[in-house]
């Protein structure tokens, strides 16, 4: 390796520095920041276990986002997110009302929901040509609808099964909150998706140049469906895990994980455009998230300063590096 | 081909979303209990011409292949700002509505700078800043409440010679001082060559730039006016996250309906209003057909995913396969 051409800094820092995508280690850089900045305003914001309480309330996030991930790489985008969490974490609650059976299946049929509602994502999206954009606003207001049948209008009276409860906010490693291990191991399960297999490989393809994949041999609008199938269905998971740590479903549960789960995604670098991001800046796009709405909230910010300051700092993260490139 | 056959041909979608909406009206109000009244007449205009503005500001935003998702928001905040401002004595009044729409135009302005030249996507970015509006909203109006001038109201939601709804009077003269004027600018044609081929058009030296962001700008502005007019129907502002994002969602629709391309460069804001018109009566059908008003979500749901599936029957035309991806 040539340090001359590298030049003076770069050359010098170690190798995994130089090959870290900048908006990666800008995320992370952030939420050292914000750490800091929280740990001026209260001592505790440091403490094990404040730091353990955040990464357990950003799992939930973190599950849903990890779907989003998956369409925005191949250069969509699923604004069906809000009602397939609330859809999953009413209907994971509505099946726990049918005896043992149902609470044994409350999960899976909570999932299943969300599938669904992915899978007429992917439809419309991959075979049916339609912008993502539109079909899963149509989707997701066709779930509101139907939960909003379903339940009457109001927050629906079933109570989420003691497993929905022991995922969300039970310990089976004394110290580690269940949520984490489990947004852990989805998290490696998408790792391993998106680098090992060709499934990976097809999605960052398709994200480039669906033509350029499609024409390599891939069966581009199958990989897509699957996509959309699998942000469904994690979107719904998150929504069961939210309903276990609430103990209940409520009807607008999922509005707050839309823009959050977006801005997520984007801040840790993937491109909106698709075919390129890491898991990586995922995660630290979530957990920069969860700690900004923590600490606007342990400041006692009200809901109207929250929403400004977290447009603002969307825009001007964006701005800092999620440009797209100048043309001509 | 004959000259009113391009002309037929270009304004397909729109005479479509007359179509829809003619018929969805007559089944509307003939089943309607009071029939085809001016009373009914007028209800059903205040509440469409609402959809009509924003959906307008969809339209102008959609033409150069962008996407606005912040004009329920502005929508929202502008009720909220109007409900402070537009009262008092008819010079306060006045520059009550002149602050309202010029908040408008800022706000579109801000939309149109950050996506342009701060070369951000317009998904992401439209949603934060509806982020931001909507907190703007909020610290305005904490609880629902506030007035308006009451005359003013009347006089705009009313009947002129006891037939013409004046909301409809309202909504022509803002699409012939605002749209018609800048579709048939410069930049109007600007935008739509951006959105029908964004390199085509900056090789043949069209001002692209400019002419998206007029489009966002005026956006804005008539999503102001759709605020507006939301302050002269309730007499208070409120900002409510739901019905701020149910319009957004609505403009789309409607923008659908109307035959205006998402991919750009296709469609006319006139197209949009039938389109937002036609949804708007297709949602109230309910009610005169005595359904529970349980059902109006699922059934506008529903309505809105036959509406954007309608396009894909342009597939069954795609004779390479490459075509499918644009």
């Amino acid at each position: 390796m040539s340090e001359t051409t590298l030049g003076g800094l770069a050359g010098r820092m170690p190798k995994f520095l130089r090959r870290a995508d900048p908006a990666v280690v800008t995320a992370f850089a952030c939420i050292v920041l914000l750490l800091f900045l929280g740990s001026l305003y209260s001592r505790s914001f440091l403490s094990p276990e404040y730091l353990l309480q955040q990464l357990k309330v950003a799992s939930f996030l973190g599950v849903i986002a990890t779907g989003m991930m998956l369409v925005i790489l191949l250069g969509q985008i699923d604004l069906s997110v809000p009602w397939a969490v609330a859809a999953g974490a009413m209907m994971a609650c509505a099946a726990a009302a049918y005896g043992s059976a149902g609470v044994a299946l409350a999960i899976p049929f909570g999932v299943l929901c969300g599938v669904a509602i992915g899978i007429v994502n992917g439809i419309g999206v991959a075979y049916l040509r339609i912008p993502s954009m539109i079909i899963t606003l149509a989707t997701n207001a066709v779930a509101q609808g139907l939960m909003v049948v379903y339940t009457g209008g109001f927050s629906p009276q079933d109570s989420a099964t003691a497993a929905m409860r022991y995922l969300a906010t039970g310990f089976t490693i004394p110290g580690v909150p269940n949520a984490v291990i489990i947004w852990a191991l989805i998290g490696a399960a998408m790792v391993f998706m998106l680098t090992r297999s060709s499934f990976g490989r097809a999605v960052y393809g398709i994200g480039n140049r669906e033509r350029a994949a499609y024409l390599s041999g891939i069966d581009t609008r199958r990989i897509v469906l699957i996509a959309f199938a699998v942000s469904g269905g994690l979107s719904a998971f998150g929504g069961v895990l939210l309903a276990g740590y609430a103990s209940k479903a409520a009807q607008s549960m999922g509005d707050a994980y839309l823009l959050p789960s977006i801005a997520a995604v984007v801040l840790g670098g993937t491109s909106i455009l698709g075919g390129r991001g890491s898991y990586l800046g995922t995660v630290a796009g979530v957990i920069l998230i969860t700690l900004l709405q923590s600490i606007l909230s342990v400041m006692q910010m009200p809901e109207a300063g929250r929403q400004i300051i977290y447009g603002v700092v969307i825009v001007a993260m964006l701005l800092l590096y999620g440009r797209a490139p100048a043309s001509r | 081909m004959k000259d009113w056959r391009y002309w037929l041909a270009e304004q397909r979608g729109t005479l479509f979303a007359f179509g829809i909406f003619i018929v969805m009206f007559a089944i509307y109000s003939a089943n309607h209990p009071a029939g085809f009244t001016a009373n009914v007449v007028q209800t059903a205009a205040n509440k469409g011409v609402l959809l009509a503005f924003v959906a307008m500001a969809q339209t102008l935003v959609v033409i150069t292949a962008g996407i606005d998702l912040s004009v329920g928001m502005i929508f929202t905040l502008t009720n909220c700002m109007a409900s402070w401002l537009v009262i008092g004595t008819g010079l306060e009044t006045g520059f009550g509505v002149l602050a309202v729409l010029g908040t408008g135009l800022l706000c579109g302005a801000i939309n149109g700078a950050i996506i342009i030249y701060g070369r951000l996507q317009p998904i992401v970015a439209t949603i934060a800043t509806g982020a931001v509006f909507f907190g703007l909203a909020l610290l305005l109006r904490p609880v629902p409440g506030g007035s308006v001038n009451e005359d003013l109201a009347d006089f705009l939601t009313g009947r002129f010679f006891g037939v013409v709804p004046a909301s409809l009077v309202a909504l022509l003269v803002v699409v012939l001082v605002v749209w018609v004027p800048f579709s048939r600018s410069e930049f109007g044609r600007a935008a739509y060559a951006a959105g029908s081929s964004e390199m085509a058009a900056y090789m043949s030296g069209v001002p692209i730039r400019r002419g998206k962001f007029l489009a966002y700008t005026l956006a804005g502005l008539l999503a102001a006016i759709g605020g507006l007019f939301l302050t002269f129907f309730t007499y208070t502002g409120e900002a409510a996250y739901a019905s701020g994002n149910a319009y957004t969602l609505f403009s789309i629709a409607a923008v659908v309906l109307g035959g205006v391309s998402l991919f750009g460069g296709k469609g006319s804001a006139i197209g949009a209003i039938f389109g937002a018109l036609a949804f708007r009566t297709i949602g109230d059908l309910l009610f005169v057909f005595d359904f529970d008003p349980l059902w109006q979500p699922l059934f506008q749901g529903v309505i809105l995913l036959i509406a954007v599936s309608l396009g894909a029957f342009a597939l069954f035309r795609v004779r390479n396969r490459l075509e499918w991806f644009l």
